[in-house]
């Protein structure tokens, strides 16, 4: 389970969170939603301790993340996949290495033809051939960089996965196959997910749960008919802007 | 505008001038207190070696093979230039074996291990600062931390140990290099005989001097890694930050390898 209880967050004089209470139990999938620059993207860092709160804490399993020492920190990450919103590969390994790396169980990563089986299973887990794993970051478009950044995030077999942005930068079609890739993804895995996103219309799609963030703090959440059914005025522009339009065309 | 605002114009002088000192020590001590943790991080990475090991390797190739062409080259040079300036401002004023003892001391104590340390602090230095720095802002520094591996074992010790072995060897090269350059440049400027040169460089020499020679560049090694790595690791703000981090890291390691060249010199001749 991730926990979130009253998480304040600031960047020099600007406030980026500002209380956030918010769980997420196992099995499930909840998509965070916001408008850009709202803060979703720093609250998946906290929970992998890549940030740490200045007030209030972020539990993984029960663990306060910013009170483990680095072993156990290192431990708490090997169990969760962190889907980068531009990939975050690295540049001078193949696609091969980098999904490889993601392998993070010690035994298994030095064991050459396990990798090779896990690396081909990973990649086909994100629709791409075995060929890809042969090509540089810089030989692919940018939605085959997010479907390698996907494949390492799960290589480790992570209890929990968090995907920032799946969507943003693809074109409508290519966004719809990262949702089904997304979503097909958590009845293999069964993983528990964290979505960030501002598409209202894939989010509804994938998660069970839906939450806006909204001025540094969770403004609603709920599921998709609770979600579409909030009288609250934030909620409605929210969606509004999103739901509406997409509705008239 | 809302009159209540005090503008910083407006602040007695005494405020002012407390903010202008205390901004810029308290970036200072940040810097201190990150570097530092920095070096603990390295310590700590030491166990960690089938992480750093097989990169330190290939680290190791590319300072010392990759800058050997140019490290020839500049010692080559400098060799040459002593060799000339010391038999201009020489000959005929000293027996001409000193010459031989001018060109070996000077390459040995002073041009190959500076020279070699200052060409590094550009070509190694400014090559980490970047890559590190481009790492940092296109997020692979946090993906590396996201998959429970640490960066410190993956990409600073085998940087920082690939510095701390090759540039010893390549200060021994640049010594052996600019000795024989000089060596042929005094032939062919003032004609001085093999028995001199000899002579003179085995009169002056002592074994104390390659020992100086290797710890300063044991030194320079240290500088030309360890600060880029930090500034690299320190970057933010696009292609220009890593760009300024670039820059910093070149401008830093040379400024501390010529401190460090005057101190170790206080310190040890």
């Amino acid at each position: 389970m991730i926990e979130l209880r009253n998480v304040h967050k600031k960047f020099g004089r600007k406030v980026v969170l500002d209380g956030v209470d918010f769980s997420v139990a196992d099995g499930e999938t909840v998509a965070l939603l916001g408008p850009s620059g709202s803060g979703k993207s720093v609250l998946l860092k906290h929970i992998i301790g890549l940030l740490h709160p200045d007030l209030g804490e972020v539990f993984v399993d029960g663990a306060s993340v910013s009170r483990l020492h680095r072993h156990a920190l290192a431990a708490l990450r090997t169990r969760i996949g962190y889907a980068f919103q531009t990939g975050a590969l690295f540049d001078s390994m193949s696609v091969y290495e980098n999904i490889r790396l993601g392998i993070t169980d010690d035994t298994c990563y030095r064991d050459q033809q396990f990798c090779r089986t896990r690396v081909v299973e990973c990649l086909r887990l994100v629709n791409l051939s075995d060929d890809v794993g042969r090509l540089m970051p810089a030989e692919l478009s940018g939605g085959m960089r997010k479907r390698v950044g996907i494949a390492r995030a799960i290589a480790g077999r992570p209890k929990y996965l968090l995907y920032d942005e799946p969507t943003s930068g693809l074109d409508p079609v290519n966004a719809d196959a990262m949702d089904a890739l997304i979503e097909r993804l958590q009845h293999e895995l069964h993983a528990t997910s964290i979505v960030v996103s501002h598409d209202v219309r894939g989010s509804f799609r994938i998660a069970d749960r839906i939450a806006l963030l909204h001025n540094g703090r969770i403004r609603a959440v709920g599921t998709a008919e609770e979600f579409m059914a909030d009288k609250d005025t934030v909620v409605r522009e929210f969606l509004e802007r999103d739901i509406e339009p997409a509705a008239e065309g | 505008m809302d009159s209540s605002v005090t503008t910083t114009a407006e602040l007695p002088i005494h405020v002012n001038a407390a903010r202008v000192v205390a901004r810029p020590a308290l970036m200072a001590l940040q810097h201190a207190g990150r570097f530092g943790m920095m070096l603990l991080e390295l310590i700590r990475a030491i166990p960690e070696w089938r992480a750093w090991l097989p990169r330190a390797f290939e680290q190791c190739q590319a300072v010392g093979y990759g800058s050997l062409f140019i490290v020839v080259l500049s010692a080559a040079f400098s060799g040459g230039v002593a060799a000339y300036q010391a038999g201009y401002q020489f000959t005929g004023k000293v027996p001409v074996y000193i010459v031989g003892a001018i060109i070996s001391e000077s390459v040995i104590l002073e041009l190959g291990p500076v020279m070699t340390g200052l060409l590094l602090a550009g070509r190694v230095g400014a090559r980490y600062a970047a890559e590190l720095g481009t790492m940092r802002v296109t997020e692979q520094l946090d993906a590396l931390e996201s998959l429970g591996r640490n960066p410190a074992s993956h990409l600073l010790l085998p940087r920082v140990l690939a510095g701390l072995v090759m540039l010893p060897v390549l200060v021994v090269v640049a010594d052996a290099t600019g000795m024989a350059a000089g060596w042929l440049a005094a032939k062919g400027s003032i004609h001085i005989s093999n028995t001199d040169f000899v002579y003179g460089t085995q009169r002056f020499f002592r074994t104390f001097d390659l020992w100086y020679s290797v710890i300063k560049a044991e030194a320079f090694g240290a500088v030309v890694t360890i600060i880029p790595c930090y500034v690299g690791f320190e970057a933010k703000e696009g292609a220009e930050g890593v760009g300024r981090a670039t820059t910093a890291a070149v401008v830093a390691s040379c400024v501390l390898i010529l401190l460090l060249d005057l101190l170790l010199a206080k310190l040890l001749l």
